[in-house]
């Protein structure tokens, strides 16, 4: 207690100058171990680096939009686009899918933290430093004149073109030790998660009654534990090759280039589904609340994401169907790879039967999961027709590829981030993002994806095969790819609606309130932001949407669950 | 087998139309194309393929029409609307029996996907060899093909040249793929599949074309700064011309005319400088392996793996600075002197 009446000699301000108040503000961001503020960190990187591979694809695509272009040099183009496969993948993907489930998966099972919150701190900034350790090469080697030695071996950086003989300098180093340290980054935020929603649960939330957005990062994460093991290893090889003499992969000295594939494909296929499975966690949250019913066969929702799980883990030489398998192996590799349909295919119908009979408002975050459902079906057809190995032959490495995966990664994983954002947005910042600047972004961003993706199928169908920074002009491609980039451009302008929302609403936006959607979960029962602590009291729950019970406490849900 | 073929290739035909009615597609189109389409099949693989491409689009194409119309409806029929009744509609939590049949069905149609695709898995990889075949050992460098035909003797460079196969007289193509150096992938679309080019591992696979022409393709594996421009082109010849092209193929090289002083010049200093470890012309003292043959260079219609047209002026260019034409190629600038470059320009000419 200090003495009013006798003051201390000399005046002791109490209030910080404004730089002190700035290194303070910065230095709790720095040291937190809080989980939302991790998780806020986790998606503020993913999205600074989705507009910097987003300026890489529009790089490839003005490189592109006309025969023998001469936007970009071969050499950059080559680096511009394993960059961006890289960033997406492990920059925006990985990071985006972490950030979310930071934040939402203790609060959607009612806990106050991540079960490891310092080693959830440590698992953020090994991810940062890995992703600037792969930034940093545009101004390592040469500098920025000619782009530095950033990575231009493809993201896939099949050997032996990453052998020190075809690959000299340091490029490939860059991506090889950025990859291992965001891998153990990766690895302690799959830990985390798993231990978070096995040891974490509020009381009456049993295993069944776990949101599915929870379900899905469970799942996602024991998938993320076992492929970043062999990625990790593949990259030591690397390197013992390219360093310490080793002949892994080394071709000339009798190494073998089939054993990286299957390395990298083992790592790659299910790290499609490590993705794709929160963003079908996002949209099992967004559906129902914003059809007005519960989701269409919980059980058999949870089912088919841990049997596409198993499945994934199979089918990782679909990739490989032209390295000159036997046709048992291709086989195989095709009957494995068409499998994956059949759990997806439950998904697809239990989301379209749960908006079935349903009340469907199309505010933004649904605008992107219908988009997502109708995306999703063609990504999975396509998938199915790339599982043909003998068709595969032909569409393997064309542009017909590029357009599936983008279907899949950008055409249901964006799109249903793109949801995450607008949907949680109010319980992050406490208020609504626009929806008229929503509107404006989902119907240029759908619009300019149709104009890029669908064209490529066909290009592709015209034997345009993919990572060529230029083409024939007299192949009958020249039209379509100027398509593709004018498509390109126009998701450009949607991305930068997006992020002008996300600064201004923060300012401007009407404040949100606990429960803006009307939603179900528990996170919607706190209030927006969230206190450090989450929840006043540990909540009870018995069934899958204690929102719900409290709303109709004539008619909860405990009753018919099944 | 035959009736079934005849069944597809009716279905080929709707979906020939079908894609051409969304424009910029030449499909269903005959022989060889300057677009290297998969949609227009020339060779038996490459066939086979497309038919059972008409098929798994027809089944894929149905599924897309039932659920993305189911979808369709639901959008349209179950929107909210300012009429509604305030209360929520009516929770369903799920339904064993129509979770069961959106389970069985997917199963049925995957078993049918699955034992279609192995057919035609089988019937292209483990094809027999016919004696009747010619073969032809593909060598992938860093950024050309290398063309070898071991029973002939010939050795030339990127465009292949290959007999037309007919039902009367089969005359297919086996490759045997290898790789000097990376990865690379052997790609002409109309006539089949692609098959990689992978260091240690040989692989094969096999064409026919059974009409003659020019088909376009290129290296479908990312091999390195100049993949793209690492381009593959298959002229199936007329068993004549086929004949005859061997024929000239298995000639030593051309001696320059004595009048021709230029080129006698030339083949001097092709023989005296660093050209001959990497080339080879038979007949000469040049015998390098690292870089195309050019024994009989004027035999084909384009110089560094199509990057640009055979003519002098783009020799001239290419042996002043590789970069210009082709960056990253891994030739390097020959530092000789205008009139020796003339000299060897003029050589390489008289190289048919």
């Amino acid at each position: 207690m200090a003495d009013q009446t006798y003051p201390i000699p000399g005046t002791l301000d109490t209030t910080p100058s404004r730089g002190a108040a700035l290194l303070e503000w910065v230095h709790s961001w720095v040291v937190t171990v809080d989980h939302k503020k991790l998780g806020i960190l986790y998606i503020a990187y993913a999205l600074v680096f989705l507009l910097v591979a987003g300026v890489e694809a529009m790089a490839i695509r003005i490189q592109l939009a006309i025969p023998h272009n001469h936007f970009l040099s071969a050499e950059l183009y080559n680096e511009f686009f394993t960059m961006h496969g890289t960033t997406m993948v492990f920059l925006v993907g990985m990071t985006l899918i972490f950030g979310f489930g930071n934040y939402f998966v203790p609060l959607m099972i009612g806990a106050r933290d991540m079960a490891f919150p310092r080693l959830n701190a440590f698992s953020f900034w090994m991810s940062a430093f890995g992703g600037l350790l792969l930034y940093f090469s545009f101004i390592g080697g040469f500098g920025l004149y000619g782009m530095g030695s950033a990575p231009d071996v493809s993201w896939w950086a099949y050997a032996p073109l990453t052998a020190k003989a075809f690959s000299p300098g340091h490029n490939t180093d860059y991506w090889a030790l950025a990859l291992i340290v965001m891998g153990f980054g990766t690895l302690g935020a799959a830990i985390n998660t798993l231990a978070t929603a096995f040891s974490m649960r509020c009381r009456g939330m049993t295993l069944l009654r776990m949101p599915l957005f929870v379900w899905l990062m469970v799942v996602a994460s024991a998938d993320t534990l076992i492929v970043i093991t062999p990625l990790t290893a593949a990259q030591v090889m690397l390197i013992i090759d390219r360093y310490l003499g080793g002949h892994f992969f080394d071709t000339q000295a009798g190494g073998s280039a089939t054993v990286w594939m299957h390395f990298f494909w083992i790592f790659g296929h299910p790290e499609v589904y490590v993705l794709i499975l929160p963003a079908f966690g996002i949209a099992s949250e967004v559906i129902p609340v914003f059809s007005r019913k519960a989701i269409f066969g919980y059980p058999a929702m949870v089912a088919a994401s841990v049997g596409i799980a198993f499945v994934s883990l199979s089918v990782w030489a679909h990739h490989m169907f032209t390295i000159g398998m036997t046709s048992v192996s291709n086989a195989f590799f095709a009957l494995s790879t068409m499998m994956v349909g059949i759990p997806t295919g439950i998904k697809i119908f239990n989301w379209v039967a749960t908006m079935w009979g349903g009340k469907i408002r199309f505010a933004t975050p649904m605008l992107f999961c219908t988009a997502f459902l109708f995306q999703f079906l063609c990504a999975g057809l396509t998938g199915i027709m790339l599982a043909v190995a003998p068709w595969d032959w032909q569409l393997h490495n064309s542009y017909f590829v590029i357009a599936h995966f983008h279907y899949t990664l950008t055409g249901s994983f964006v799109f249903c981030f793109f949801a995450a954002i607008y949907y949680w947005y109010p319980k992050i910042t406490g208020r609504m993002l626009s929806e008229t600047l929503g509107k404006w972004h989902f119907w240029l961003f759908f619009i300019g994806f149709h104009m890029t993706f669908d064209t490529m199928h066909f290009v592709g169908f015209l034997g345009m095969p993919r990572s060529s920074y230029t083409y024939e002009p007299d192949r009958g491609w020249t039209t379509l790819n100027m398509i593709i980039s004018a498509g390109g451009l126009i998701q450009a302008v949607a991305v930068l609606i997006l992020v002008w929302n996300i600064i201004d609403s923060f300012l401007h936006g009407p404040l949100a309130g606990n429960d803006p959607w009307d939603a179900w979960t528990l996170e919607w029962s706190t209030p927006s932001p969230p206190p450090p602590y989450n929840f006043e009291t540990e909540p009870v729950v018995r069934s899958r949407r204690p929102l719900w019970d409290i709303k109709h406490p004539n008619d909860p849900d405990w009753k018919y669950e099944r | 087998m035959q009736r079934r073929h005849s069944l597809l290739l009716t279905r080929a035909q709707v979906f020939s139309l079908a894609l051409a009615g969304m424009g910029a597609m030449p499909s269903g189109a005959q022989g060889a194309l300057t677009t290297p389409s998969i949609l227009a099949p020339a060779s038996t693989p490459a066939h086979e393929i497309y038919a059972l491409s008409q098929f798994v689009l027809v089944i894929t194409g149905a599924i897309f029409l039932v659920v993305g119309g189911l979808l369709a409806f639901v959008i349209i029929r179950f929107h909210a609307r300012k009429t509604d009744a305030e209360h929520e509609p009516a929770q369903i939590y799920g339904s064993t029996q129509v979770e069961l049949a959106w389970t069985v069905i997917p199963v049925l149609i995957v078993v049918v996907l699955f034992l279609t695709t192995a057919r035609v898995i089988f019937a292209i990889q483990d094809a027999p060899k016919p004696q009747s075949a010619l073969d032809v050992i593909v060598v992938g460098h860093q950024f050309w093909w290398e063309f070898r035909y071991p029973k002939l003797g010939i050795v030339t460079a990127n465009e292949l040249h290959v007999p037309v196969s007919t039902s009367t007289m089969p005359r297919p193509t086996f490759l045997q793929l290898l790789s000097a150096d990376v990865d690379h992938s052997f790609w002409v679309p109309q006539l089949g599949g692609k098959t990689d080019l992978i260091p240690n591992h040989p692989n094969a696979m096999w064409i026919d074309p059974q009409s003659t022409g020019l088909y376009l393709g290129q290296c479908a594996q990312f091999c390195g700064v100049e993949h793209a421009k690492m381009l593959l082109r298959v002229y199936a010849d007329t068993p004549d011309q086929f004949a005859a092209w061997v024929k000239a193929e298995q000639r030593p090289a051309m001696q320059p005319d004595a009048h021709n002083a230029d080129a006698v010049a030339g083949r001097h200093v092709f023989e005296t400088q660093a050209c001959a470890n990497c080339h080879t012309i038979s007949g000469t003292a040049a015998k390098g392996t690292f870089g195309p043959d050019l024994t009989h260079l004027m035999s084909r219609a384009t110089i560094a793996a199509g990057a640009a047209a055979n003519t002098s002026d783009n020799l001239r260019a290419w042996i002043q600075d590789p970069n210009t034409v082709k960056p990253g190629a891994l030739m390097p600038a020959m530092q000789l002197s205008d009139q020796e470059t003339d000299e060897v320009v003029a050589y390489l000419t008289t190289l048919h």
